[in-house]
């Protein structure tokens, strides 16, 4: 809290003017239509809505579809979260160390972070389309009937694997910047009492980077529900058969190519709930490292 | 000695071991880059066969001209330069705008005492739970009302309110001494003139961490571009490579790979040119 002020109403209204303009309309205005359209149904034509209550929600919810739908969602952020972090954990580890050359190892382990998810997804055809791909071809020529296109466990794989990529670099900076701010002085004594680096790392490091690994699971897991969404799109558009369709997708689907108003609204709704969950999950977290 | 002579040859393993990882690592992170940038030097036909070249070929320069003036000809026509230059301006404005925006709110909450203060602190911080995913249709209804559907403003000013670059800014303009404000009373500078003259000089590493992170962010939009244009006129790249590889029968991929490697090119240049900012824009504005 700043003691020291300047005078004046209308200026600071003004300020603030452009920034509260466009939060009110473009995401509040907005949201406010979501939930209200959530308990609205619209006919075939588009020409009578009818106030329905929470019938969306209960469809929404009976649909053994968008039960699968989240079902493939879990296993989806759950796979990249765990996947992206254990490799970023392992390479910081690395990074960390006092070894040559460990600046160009940062650098050339950082870049994927630049590379839009819907670009990384193109990438990753080149590795594992089953006829233009190095891998898929690869695969093929093993004897394994691989594509993605067709088998719904090799696309949700695939979409896993490009997601993590892209998440990785992401990962490791901030592992790296954890790893820096634990005092080598603790290091140094668990080393001298004779400590091998293994048991140093479970005893010593990784408790200290815990603030870090909670931070950085809430952050992936955002990103998997919400930034793949251009991953899934460019790669295999939800199929082969809704394989790879998690909530977001859907919910674009519906809203945009299906054009059903009251579900995807409904689904909007609860996405928003899920990222309020997020929220509130990672300010408790911010709130107990102040503590710290 | 013998324990002191083991213990150095261990050490000496583990940094072996350590390299190895690490450059395994690299390679894994590089290896779908260079095969783009390989293919991107080779004639349609290799690439069609399923060749997957590793070593560079003699199409270069002509993927990329054609990339470059037409796009791939086959399916969407369109020129990768118009789109470069749409995702370019994109990145740019929503850098240059929300820097701009959240400056200002930031100013205005922290030097400033006026009613409804927190309630418009509060407003603008919780547009962090309100990510466009959520509110896909009705956003677009809004802005297809307001006339801005195939518009740079549409694509733009919906993206342009920053509740983290806000926050950023207000944790930074606490930490200016109230003395400096009393000086500038003093003084008799008015607020925009201490704004102009001290808070702006002053904000500059910040601006351009936060620079670097946003125009990658602008950069790399795809869902919020795929719902407000429908026009090839303000395609932008991201957008347009996918839409390349729609109908994969008759795709160019040589094309395809030309594009993916412009495409990447600027977000790329700007996070590795700008590193230092770039990690501490990063670690700031996610705290």
């Amino acid at each position: 809290m700043k003691r020291v002020i300047f005078r004046g109403q209308a200026l600071p209204l003004l300020l603030l003017a452009p920034q509260l303009a466009v939060t009110f309309v473009f995401f509040f205005w907005p949201a406010g239509q979501a939930i209200w359209f959530s308990f609205l149904r619209q006919d075939a034509f588009g020409i009578r809505t009818q106030f329905v209550g929470f019938e969306n929600f209960a469809e929404l919810f009976a649909d053994p579809l968008y039960i699968a739908t989240i079902w493939n969602t879990v296993v989806f952020s759950v796979s990249v979260t765990a996947l992206s972090m254990g490799v970023a954990l392992l390479l910081a580890v690395l990074a960390d160390r006092q070894i040559r050359g460990a600046q160009a190892y940062r650098t050339l382990l950082i870049w994927p972070y630049a590379v839009a998810p819907a670009l990384a997804a193109v990438l990753w055809i080149f590795m594992f389309h089953p006829t233009i791909g190095l891998f898929g071809r690869m695969l093929n020529a093993a004897g394994v009937a691989w594509d993605y296109r067709l088998n719904g466990g090799q696309a949700m794989l695939v979409v896993i694997l490009a997601s993590a990529w892209k998440q990785v670099s992401y990962n490791f900076i901030f592992f790296l910047a954890g790893l820096q701010s634990i005092p080598r002085s603790v290091l140094e004594a668990a080393s001298i009492d004779g400590a091998r680096p293994a048991r140093r790392f479970w005893t010593i490091v990784f408790p200290l980077l815990s603030p870090t690994t909670f931070f950085l699971l809430v952050v992936n897991l955002t990103y998997a529900f919400f930034d793949t969404f251009g991953i899934i799109d460019a790669l295999t558009r939800g199929g082969p058969a809704k394989a790879t369709e998690t909530l977001i997708y859907r919910a674009y689907i519906d809203g945009r190519v299906n054009l059903d108003l009251g579900s995807s609204s409904a689904q909007s709704v609860v996405l928003m709930l899920a990222v309020i969950a997020l929220t509130a999950i990672q300010f408790r977290f911010i709130e107990r490292r102040v503590h710290y | 000695m013998a324990t002191a002579l083991a213990a150095s040859r261990r050490r000496r393993r583990a940094t072996a071991i350590t390299h190895a990882i690490l450059i395994l690592g690299v390679i894994l992170f590089a290896l779908p880059l260079w095969i783009v940038l390989m293919g991107s030097t080779h004639d349609a036909a290799t690439i069609g066969r399923g060749e997957v070249p590793l070593l560079p070929g003699a199409h270069a320069v002509e993927n990329y001209a054609a990339a470059w003036t037409e796009g791939a000809a086959r399916t969407t026509g369109v020129p990768v330069a118009l789109m470069m230059w749409n995702s370019f301006v994109m990145a740019v404005l929503i850098a240059v705008g929300k820097i701009a925006i959240s400056l200002l709110s930031a100013y205005a909450v922290v030097f400033f005492r006026f009613p409804f203060r927190m309630a418009a602190f509060w407003a603008i911080f919780i547009t962090l739970m309100l990510p466009v995913e959520v509110r896909i249709f009705p956003t677009f209804k809004v802005v297809s009302d307001l006339g801005m559907v195939d518009t740079y403003a549409g694509l733009i000013v919906p993206l342009v309110a920053s509740a983290t670059a806000t926050l950023l800014f207000r944790q930074f303009f606490l930490t200016i001494p109230d003395e400096f404000v009393e000086a500038a009373k003093i003084d008799g500078a008015g607020p925009l003139r201490f704004f102009w003259d001290v808070v702006l000089p002053l904000s500059r590493t910040n601006m351009a961490a936060l620079f670097v992170i946003l125009f990658v962010y602008g950069w790399n939009q795809y869902l919020w571009p795929l719902l407000v244009t429908t026009s090839t006129e303000v395609e932008t790249v991201v957008i347009g490579i996918v839409k390349m590889i729609g109908s994969e029968s008759n795709t160019d991929w040589n094309i395809v790979m030309a594009t993916a490697v412009l495409a990447l090119l600027p977000p790329v240049a700007v996070v590795l040119l700008m590193q230092r900012w770039f990690v501490k824009g990063l670690t700031d504005t996610e705290k």
